[in-house]
């Protein structure tokens, strides 16, 4: 049993409004910083806690904090991501929703350390309801006197808001969002300069995932220290997962960092195994950005050691054999999945999203795209398996953003592992469009013990 | 500004703090100079989103001499001291940049035998030094409506290749900008918002920043090919006071047929000059004629008889010009 950090009260009646929140303890990290603690010893706690981002990137977000220019007479700024929309991720939104004063309380908290007077929290617009809740949960925190002028009588002015994006995945790219924030065209800008030095409006910005600012209460109530205690080696804490696919209990869990795979994905408290007694073949364990991961690889890393659900286990043996936890959407594959298909849909997702800026990502997700839909579709050739590997590795690396290494990655890692599925479909282009293609080397019987 | 030392493909050279890698390779010029197709000295924020430019950083700095993980666009990396830079030394630059010409020339229409661009166009230049002799992509090109925005400028949107040049041009040099990228990913276009005309004394450098024929003078429309023209170099005491009165006439003949404003060995305008200028003042008459312009850009229409002396004898024109 995982402790819980973030979803400990998300079953409290009425807990969306403030007096159920707190009731349960909600707020006292806002009273223990604001009235005992300095900035500085706020983002030294952080730092201790080893805290890492959970939007995917996995960056200490202490260290990160840490170097956010502070010149004199310039404003600095905190931006909360929420704009979540990497295909298998709901986690984020599972959090605003259920308990959105633990996001307003992390806000004023990592705000204050920060030393910033005002914060956005930038949504993504298919949110649209969670603005509600959202906006709820500030005029309540306002009303409290947790927001505006002199907050607790500390001198500390803090303005919160909420402001929705169009609905592009590109702007989870933080300065793609913080382009969209100012009102612009949402394209990832030029770095450097980064955020740190000039982000929102040319001053420092710092930006943040909901669920990494959600995490900081419970580090300055219960310290640094106490927070490494939890998780494994340099990945500390709980991390929200959202499984689904063909699972039987597909949800929002919050594991403690370390978790066996094994125990994830079979015990009857998490996933609950393979769904219809089916075989499993295939696992995505970060979002559609990162490679998807054939079952004995998923199971044990190329050292043969039992993988864990952690930063450093799924990506051991890097991308040849490894993965990355990235946001933590967890997509399950059984053995009726086809897996160009998969991949084709990631493609097109990838070609749909791109902003169109820079050369390699607007013109090669295209140029994927067309060549899997050949091959999904039983038209291609074996010539067309090694085109799509190349241009895979010619967007890699050389876009502006990482737009264009997340579409690559998961074309590289299917056909690295599924390369006999692709070949299946070329040698038996009538049958690929009625049924999928099983492949045994990858579906293993498993079951946890 | 402190002078920095920074080496190139070998050459080591002296310069300012805050230049960009680009920059710096300017300054020594010849083959270690990265094409660029987006980058626009003269225009603010221009720069990085083509990736032609993508160099090898082998050592960051002195201080800190570990190399950069990534390619790095070199028209948008500043320098560092001790940094050494990797261009044309290195094969995995070369072979990026091929991979990044495949791409740019997958959707372009390849149709230089009717664009008026042939001949001075960039992405031709980029395409014969590092293209491939044959395409791999088999699939339709995306193709779009070719439109006229505004009374002299034609749109070929089918051509472009999203530098975003003329979005800065239009931003910086005139005023009011009324186009811009519409659409995202590979159906992203530039575009004047629901058919809006561009109009202004300075929309004409559009045509100028642009480094393919997406965006073409009307007014020079199938007249004739750039290399069968002699360029001479024109100026003019013009009324706007934002515009430099200096020129470029393309002739055939004693005919103008079509204006510019100059362009450096880089093929950049430093010096915008204003539509009337560009559009209205075609007679040889309202110019002074300072004579032939040199071509100093290695590309097509470098490669002939610009040198030459011109044919006819202009000096009576010049002296009907000081009238």
């Amino acid at each position: 049993m995982s402790k819980k950090l973030l979803l400990e009260h998300i079953n409290v009646p009425n807990i969306l409004g403030y007096e159920a929140y707190r009731s349960k303890g909600g707020y006292t990290s806002v009273e223990k910083a604001l009235k005992t603690m300095s900035p500085d010893a706020v983002v030294e706690e952080v730092k201790k806690s080893g805290l890492r981002g959970r939007g995917g990137a996995g960056f200490p977000t202490g260290m990160k904090w840490s170097f956010l220019a502070k010149p004199e007479g310039v404003p600095r700024y905190l931006v909360c991501n929420a704009d979540e929309s990497e295909p298998g991720t709901f986690k984020d939104r599972y959090l605003m929703e259920k308990i959105p004063h633990l996001l307003v309380e992390g806000m004023i908290v990592s705000s204050f350390a920060l030393g910033a007077n005002t914060s956005y929290i930038y949504i993504r617009g298919e949110y649209m309801w969670i603005v509600a809740i959202l906006e709820k949960a500030i005029a309540e925190a306002k009303a409290n006197g947790f927001l505006g002028k002199n907050i607790l009588g500390s001198g500390y002015d803090l303005e919160l808001y909420v402001q929705t994006g169009g609905g592009a995945y590109i702007c989870g790219e933080e300065t793609a969002l913080l382009e969209s924030l100012e009102g612009k065209r949402g394209n990832p800008r030029i770095k450097p300069p980064f955020p740190a030095v000039k982000g929102l409006w040319q001053c420092p910005t710092v930006v943040n995932n909901v669920e990494t600012i959600a995490a900081t209460p419970w580090i300055v109530n219960n310290t640094g220290d106490e927070y490494t205690k939890i998780g494994i080696g340099r990945s500390t804490g709980t991390k929200l997962i959202s499984a689904c696919g063909n699972i039987n209990r597909p949800g929002v869990y919050e594991i403690d960092l370390g978790l066996p795979v094994d125990e994830f994905l079979n015990s009857d408290e998490y996933c609950g195994g393979i769904a219809n007694g089916k075989k499993f073949k295939a696992v995505v364990p970060g979002g559609s950005s990162v490679p998807i991961l054939p079952a004995e690889l998923f199971y044990k890393t190329a050292n043969g050691e039992a993988r864990l659900m952690s930063y450093e286990s799924l990506s051991d043996g890097g991308f040849a054999t490894g993965s990355m936890l990235g946001s933590g959407g967890f997509i399950v594959y059984d053995e009726d999945q086809c897996i160009v298909r998969n991949t084709w849909n990631f493609t097109r997702f990838y070609n749909h999203e791109s902003c169109g800026q820079c050369s390699p990502c607007r013109e090669g997700t295209g140029w994927m795209l067309k060549v899997l839909h050949k091959l999904e579709h039983g038209l291609g050739s074996m010539e067309d398996i090694d085109l799509l590997w190349d241009i895979q590795r010619r967007i890699e690396g050389n876009t502006i953003c990482p737009l264009g290494d997340a579409a690559a990655w998961p074309v590289a890692a299917a056909i690295r592992h599924f390369r006999e599925e692709f070949e299946w479909h070329v040698k038996n282009p009538k049958e690929c469009l009625t049924r999928n293609y099983g492949l045994k080397k990858s579906t293993l019987e498993m079951s946890f013990n | 500004m402190g002078m920095i030392k920074v080496t190139i493909d070998g050459i080591e050279i002296e310069v300012e703090e805050g230049t960009t890698i680009l920059n710096a390779a300017r300054q020594v010029g010849g083959k270690i100079v990265p094409p660029a197709m987006c980058y626009y000295s003269s225009l603010k924020g221009s720069g990085g989103k083509c990736r032609t430019c993508l160099v090898r950083v082998a050592a960051g700095s002195t201080k800190d001499p570990r190399p950069m993980p990534k390619l790095v666009a070199s028209c948008s990396t500043p320098v560092m001291d001790g940094m050494i830079v990797e261009n044309t030394s290195n094969q995995e630059v070369l072979d990026a940049r091929k991979s990044i010409v495949e791409m740019l020339l997958i959707n372009h229409p390849l149709d230089c035998p009717v664009c008026d661009q042939a001949g001075e166009c960039s992405l031709q230049d980029l395409g014969y030094e590092h293209g491939l002799a044959k395409t791999r992509y088999e699939f339709k090109r995306r193709t779009f409506e070719n439109t006229d925005i505004g009374e002299h400028v034609k749109l070929h949107m089918n051509r472009c290749i999203l530098c975003y040049r003329c979005v800065y041009t239009a931003d910086q040099i005139s005023e009011g900008r009324c186009h811009g990228v519409i659409g995202r990913g590979d159906h992203a276009e530039i575009s004047t918002y629901l058919e809006k005309s561009i109009d202004n004394d300075f929309s004409g450098n559009v045509i100028d920043v642009c480094p393919v024929g997406a965006l073409t003078d009307r007014t020079f429309r199938f007249k004739s090919r750039v290399w069968f023209t002699n360029p001479m170099n024109i100026s003019r005491k013009c009324e706007n006071p934002k515009c430099c009165g200096k020129a470029v006439a393309w002739m055939s003949e004693n005919n103008i047929l079509r204006i510019t404003a100059r362009k450096d060995e880089n093929n950049e305008v430093k010096e915008f000059i204003c539509n009337t200028c560009r559009f209205e003042k075609k007679e040889i008459t309202d110019w002074t004629v300072e004579g032939p312009r040199h071509i100093e850009r290695n590309s097509v229409i470098s490669q002939n008889h610009y040198e030459l002396k011109p044919k006819h004898n202009f000096k009576v024109l010049e002296n009907t010009a000081k009238q």
